[in-house]
């Protein structure tokens, strides 16, 4: 008989999968947002607006990972560019926050200030509809997978791999990072979108807005989870191992690495873009910034912490790395790319499966002890 | 008079820069012939099957398959999918992925990603994994890792997920490689077993293994037919022993 395909895409988690997701839906959508809200401020148990932020921003992060976990983990195709998709979703959904500014701007005009700094009369074409949230959200779904789609197909025709395909991505970033440095772009140059100050009428900056872009992160990143533990469970998952393992093998017994490297590599991209959409009205600000060759080397950096292909280490990984980047960039500001340069060779020397990896062989050689 | 023809190349020739890898090669195998391809290194076996699979472009020279299907315009997984398959000199498997796994892939099926993304084994797909584990004696392996195998096993495996693609034309490049005797003698039982149903062409060095096959022999040299025949014709082909035999 055939099982339906909700049961199998949801019975692909893991019972213990949905334990570890039940607690953190609990503490992201109940816990810490009543801590938050309901405890007054000068109590020990009061969760503050900063801890609020930071956790978001780094589940943000978190869904980016995850993403690249899917590309790089699962697949083996090594991307330094996937900071430009994430770049993307959030300058789609910046550019509502932009226009929900309305005549609040330091010029009070109906443009952004940084058109009527430029002396711009009207707005540019693709502005167009960018005070609907509707299709604002249309375009944080589409432009990042259609930017994704277009530069894969042409880079997986052409079978570029490896090292080239990681520097290619490298310069992708970098380009759209000089691109949108400029003025002329029309996206606020190199201070980009800030100043943000509600969504739908409501002040993004009130605990309840908050609280609400807090709860929606943490969703889409339990969604992804999901999402990802069944595609790498799925036969398409296993195609994407095999094209990791031996692509020459995958196309002699009849498939076209092609498609397959173009979905996951879309859909990867789509993620980042959701991610960037979320992170944007949750740190009040997106500049070119986001798009810097550091930024995408840092995400594979969480990936590489926190495990490959484990979906669960890249979380950890960003969780980790970006919590330490919180207590290093305050503590010690100038040394913090010492130790993320530390991380990524020590992690590489001695951790080379991750946190993910170290656990399992710690529990392997619990058990084997055990039965001795 | 003979079988129809299930390949056929015609005056094939590839160059890569200016040296001839094919030179004007032809070659036709029968429906269910167990051919073997025996050479010097550089006689042009594995360009010869880089060029039936679609990996190498001919420059040319008709390469024909099932009397009148061109393959040459064709992508590697399109020719896959007429029934040929390939066997790679080194053993190519999916290391990371388990030996039930990797003759899943290779079943013959649909093999579009929207189809795999909601792909379901029912019992038949099953069943005949479950036959060719058996037939390729790793039925006590079926949830191991690839990787773990040793080398002779992962040759049967390749061979078993050539066999899941329920090809029409097998290409085996030095298939017995590192099997010890026992191992080689087997896989010479399996392949004259599957000689019939499936056409065979065999590309290997060890003589006694061809001379178990017994099929005809083919003598590539420089990059064209050298001679052909029966393996006992062959080897006293005065031309063969000079450049190939006699070394």
């Amino acid at each position: 008989m055939r099982t339906p395909f909700v049961v199998r895409f949801l019975g692909a988690t893991p019972k213990q999968g949905w334990i570890a997701i039940g607690v953190a839906a609990a503490i992201t959508l109940l816990l810490l947002p009543a801590l938050h809200l309901l405890v007054p401020a000068g109590s020990p148990f009061h969760v503050s607006a900063y801890v609020i932020t930071l956790v978001g921003k780094i589940m943000c992060y978190a869904i980016v990972a995850v993403a690249m976990d899917l590309i790089w983990g699962y697949t083996g195709i090594l991307s330094l560019g996937h900071g430009v998709f994430f770049a993307l979703g959030g300058y789609a959904f910046g550019m509502y926050l932009m226009r929900q500014i309305g005549r609040d701007g330091s010029y009070q005009s109906d443009l952004p200030d940084f058109m009527v700094f430029l002396d711009w009369k009207a707005l540019p074409w693709y502005w167009t509809g960018s005070d609907s949230i509707l299709w604002s959200i249309l375009l944080v779904l589409v432009v990042p997978a259609l930017v994704a789609f277009v530069f894969g197909f042409f880079a997986f025709r052409s079978r570029i791999k490896g090292v080239y395909f990681s520097i290619i991505t490298q310069a992708m970033t970098f380009a759209a990072m000089l691109f949108f440095f400029r003025n002329e772009t029309g996206f606020g140059g190199n201070n980009g979108f800030t100043d943000f100050k509600r969504i739908l009428g409501h002040s993004v900056t009130s605990p309840e807005m908050r609280v609400t872009l807090f709860g929606l992160t943490a969703l889409m990143l339990l969604a992804t989870l999901v999402l990802g533990r069944y595609l790498v469970t799925s036969k398409l998952g296993r195609v994407l191992a095999a094209i990791r393992d031996a692509e020459s093998r995958v196309m002699f017994i009849g498939y076209n690495p092609l498609y397959y490297k173009i979905f996951i590599w879309t859909l990867s991209a789509l993620l980042c873009g959701i991610a960037g959409a979320l992170y944007v009205p949750q740190v009040g600000i997106i500049n070119p910034g986001e798009m810097s060759p550091a930024n995408s080397i840092e995400i594979a950096i969480w990936v590489a912490v926190g495990g490959r292909a484990t979906l669960i280490g890249p979380v950890l990984g960003a969780f980790i790395v970006n919590l330490a980047k919180s207590f290093f960039t305050v503590a010690f500001p100038e040394y913090w790319l010492f130790f993320l340069g530390a991380l990524f060779v020590g992690g590489t020397l001695w951790l080379p499966d991750g946190v993910v990896g170290l656990w399992r062989k710690l529990r392997e050689r619990r058990k084997q002890g055990s039965g001795a | 008079m003979s079988a129809p023809s299930i390949l056929l190349l015609h005056e094939v020739t590839v160059s890569f820069d200016g040296f001839r890898a094919l030179n004007e090669l032809s070659l036709d195998i029968e429906e269910g012939e167990l051919r073997c391809i025996i050479g010097p290194n550089g006689a042009g076996k594995t360009t010869m099957m880089d060029v039936i699979t679609g990996k190498t472009r001919a420059d040319r020279g008709k390469v024909m398959f099932d009397q009148n299907i061109d393959v040459r315009r064709m992508s590697e997984a399109d020719i896959a999918h007429l029934g040929i398959g390939r066997k790679f000199q080194k053993p190519t498997i999916f290391e990371n992925l388990t030996v039930f796994e990797n003759l899943e892939l290779a079943m013959k099926t649909d093999k579009r990603a929207r189809t795999s993304l909601f792909a379901w084994l029912d019992d038949g797909a099953r069943d005949k994994i479950a036959d060719t584990l058996r037939l390729i004696r790793l039925q006590g392996a079926a949830d191991r890792q690839a990787g773990l195998l040793s080398h002779g096993q992962k040759q049967w495996l390749e061979i078993g997920m050539l066999l899941m693609q329920d090809p029409k034309l097998l290409l085996l490049d030095e298939p017995v490689a590192g099997m010890t005797d026992d191992e080689t003698a087997r896989t010479g039982e399996l392949f004259k077993s599957l000689a019939g149903k499936h056409s065979l062409v065999v590309v290997e060095h060890d003589m006694a293994f061809i001379e178990q096959l017994g099929g005809m022999v083919t003598v590539l040299h420089e990059g064209s037919v050298l001679a052909e025949g029966d393996l006992a014709t062959v080897q006293n082909d005065q031309r063969v022993i000079e450049v190939y035999l006699g070394r």
